[in-house]
């Protein structure tokens, strides 16, 4: 179920103004890809651009290619809804619907497709999602509890069931963890290496040693100044562009050494 | 750091008290006590003067037939206007607020929010008299045709009036729905981005994200400006007044010229006549009725809201 993303030629702009520039890559599936860079390069943006969230900001747009296995996400008729309903996100803060329970946070993307489902079949897609998102043994007995009663962490990994639970072919994330502390981080991170057996996965994150120990292949990105366009500045291997990078901005910018 | 070392005398057990935090909670306590006190005050009053009504023989009442007698037709005829009112604006606030906050252009949100906002100061009186003399006659018509057509529902019935209990509750419905609107749409608006896109993300449509972000978000704020709207509704008097005429008890038809009376608007037309002794003290008496029908709508709406507080998102 996981695919394959390539990217050709990305332009995205707010407005007029134009906020990552000319971007190319290539997400394998079933790996994790990691991007990182300094605030306000535009990686967040890119990955938003992924699966259209970005379209939520009015006047947002791209010019260029983003394909899913060959088929074009910005096609003509392509609906964004189903673009997202296909590609999942988690973001930055979580955010489990305050009003419904654990089990119905889960289900709440399965109901938005229109999908009815008998009483066995959900409280078994509950059961399997919370699994896949590590958080089942933790809550079992309380499904019924408001989802905001759970811990930043717990809340994090409800928000990635709820994601897992539509069955998508990709799942972004955008710095998954800067909420959480290091104990429930390091539980998000097995979550995702587990999660890439079955899903394409995209982070972004500020944190070097977390993409370092879970990417698989890791892109940076960068900004000239305030006011220009983010460009990826390279794109490898995660070990190569920890130990071996072929610029020199990345290599000062992992190791530490910035501007 | 600096405020130990100045002052170790007060490193005794008692904690430190600024000034400021003792001149702000004796106002805020102040300012809370005095809002109990006029409740109690007001409802006090309404006892005491209605009190030789409640007392006193039937036949001093007005009417001459009891206190129950003559208010129950008024309580019946207010909670009908007010429910009419409610029934066409409750699902109207909710589609404007909904508009401005998530599918009108912000200029055009931001002029429709201000034109609401003005309704809102448009005095009752005035609504009364446009009532009278534009709503009532244009509802004629379709009452009329209801008359014809729908007479088999209970609450239909002839002759149409330009002055029935329908067009009083759709003017009262006009009035509150500027306080229901500017309600709803602050709270929409203030469904957090992140709940918008989470469901947003899941592939939702924009409609489904709304029944899934933004309503639940904003349920307990809804249901108290329906509330707000509802008081006012329940308490309009000019308009009620001017509009509504009054020639029966109990009757389920809104559409005709015989119509129970509200307590409100009984009262402004009975009052300028009214003498002194029981008369008068069923008046008030009416008044206390409102009075805790109000209060008893209130506190059922907090009971709702507050049955499901713990996902209400406070948290």
């Amino acid at each position: 179920m996981s695919k394959l993303i390539e990217v050709k030629d990305l332009n995205i702009y707010y407005g007029d103004f134009l906020a990552v520039e000319d971007v190319t890559m290539t997400i394998e599936p079933k790996s994790v890809t990691a991007l990182i860079g300094p605030s306000g390069c535009g990686k967040s943006t890119f990955l938003r651009s992924l699966n259209r969230m970005h379209e939520v900001i009015p006047g947002a747009y791209v010019t260029g290619d983003v394909t899913m296995d060959g088929e074009n996400l910005y096609g003509r008729y392509v609906d964004p809804v189903s673009v997202r309903r296909r590609i999942g996100m988690v973001f930055q803060r979580p955010n489990p619907f305050p009003t419904m329970s654990i089990k119905e946070n889960v289900l709440a993307g399965v109901k938005l497709n229109n999908r009815r489902l008998n009483k066995s079949d959900s409280e078994e897609l509950v059961e399997s999602s919370l699994r896949g998102a590590n958080l089942w043994e933790e809550v079992k007995d309380r499904l019924d509890k408001p989802g905001s009663s759970l811990s930043g962490g717990q809340q994090q990994r409800l928000c990635i069931a709820r994601t897992i639970a539509v069955k998508p072919e990709v799942v972004l994330m955008d710095e998954p963890c800067s909420a959480l502390d290091p104990i429930s981080t390091l539980a998000i991170e097995d979550l995702m290496t587990d999660l890439k057996d079955d899903y394409t996965i995209v982070i972004v994150t500020h944190n070097m040693q977390q993409a370092a120990r879970v990417s698989d292949r890791t892109g940076f990105f960068n900004i000239a100044g305030t006011g220009k366009p983010g460009k990826l500045i390279e794109f490898d291997d995660t070990e190569k562009i920890f130990s071996n990078p072929s610029n020199k901005a990345t290599e000062d910018y992992v190791s530490g050494r910035f501007g | 750091m600096s405020t130990t070392a100045q002052t170790p005398a007060q490193t005794s057990s008692k904690p430190v008290r600024r000034p400021g935090d003792r001149i702000f909670a004796g106002l805020s306590t102040a300012s809370g006590i005095l809002i109990l006190t006029t409740l109690v005050g007001v409802a006090g009053f309404l006892l005491w003067q209605a009190w030789p009504a409640i007392t006193a023989d039937p036949s001093e009442v007005r009417g001459g037939q009891g206190l129950l007698y003559y208010i129950g037709p008024l309580v019946y005829g207010t909670l009908v206007a007010a429910v009419i009112a409610l029934l066409i604006a409750f699902p109207l606030s909710i589609g404007i607020a909904l508009f401005i906050s998530h599918y009108a252009p912000r200029r055009l949100a931001q002029a429709l929010g201000y034109i609401v906002d003005l309704l809102a100061a448009v005095p009752s009186v005035v609504f009364g008299l446009w009532g009278v003399s534009v709503i009532g006659p244009m509802m004629l018509g379709i009452q009329a045709w209801s008359v014809d057509n729908l007479a088999f529902l209970p609450f239909i019935g002839g002759p149409a009036s330009p002055k029935s209990m329908l067009v009083t509750g759709t003017v009262l419905a006009i009035m509150i729905l500027p306080i229901m609107t500017a309600v709803n749409r602050e709270v929409f608006l203030q469904t957090p981005r992140l709940h918008e896109e989470a469901s947003l993300a899941l592939g939702a449509t924009r409609w489904e994200m709304i029944q899934q972000a933004v309503i639940p978000f904003g349920r307990s704020g809804v249901i108290s400006g329906a509330m707000l709207g509802l008081g006012r509704a329940l308490g309009e008097t000019m308009a009620v007044a001017i509009i509504l005429s009054i020639s029966a008890r109990y009757t389920p038809i809104i559409t005709s010229p015989a119509n129970p009376g509200t307590i409100a608007a009984d009262i402004a037309l009975q009052f300028p006549e009214a003498p002194t002794g029981p008369p008068l003290a069923t008046l008030v008496a009416s008044g206390l009725v409102l009075f805790c029908v109000t209060l008893i709508v209130n506190m059922t709406a907090r009971w709702i809201v507050s049955r499901r507080a713990e996902f209400s998102g406070a948290n």
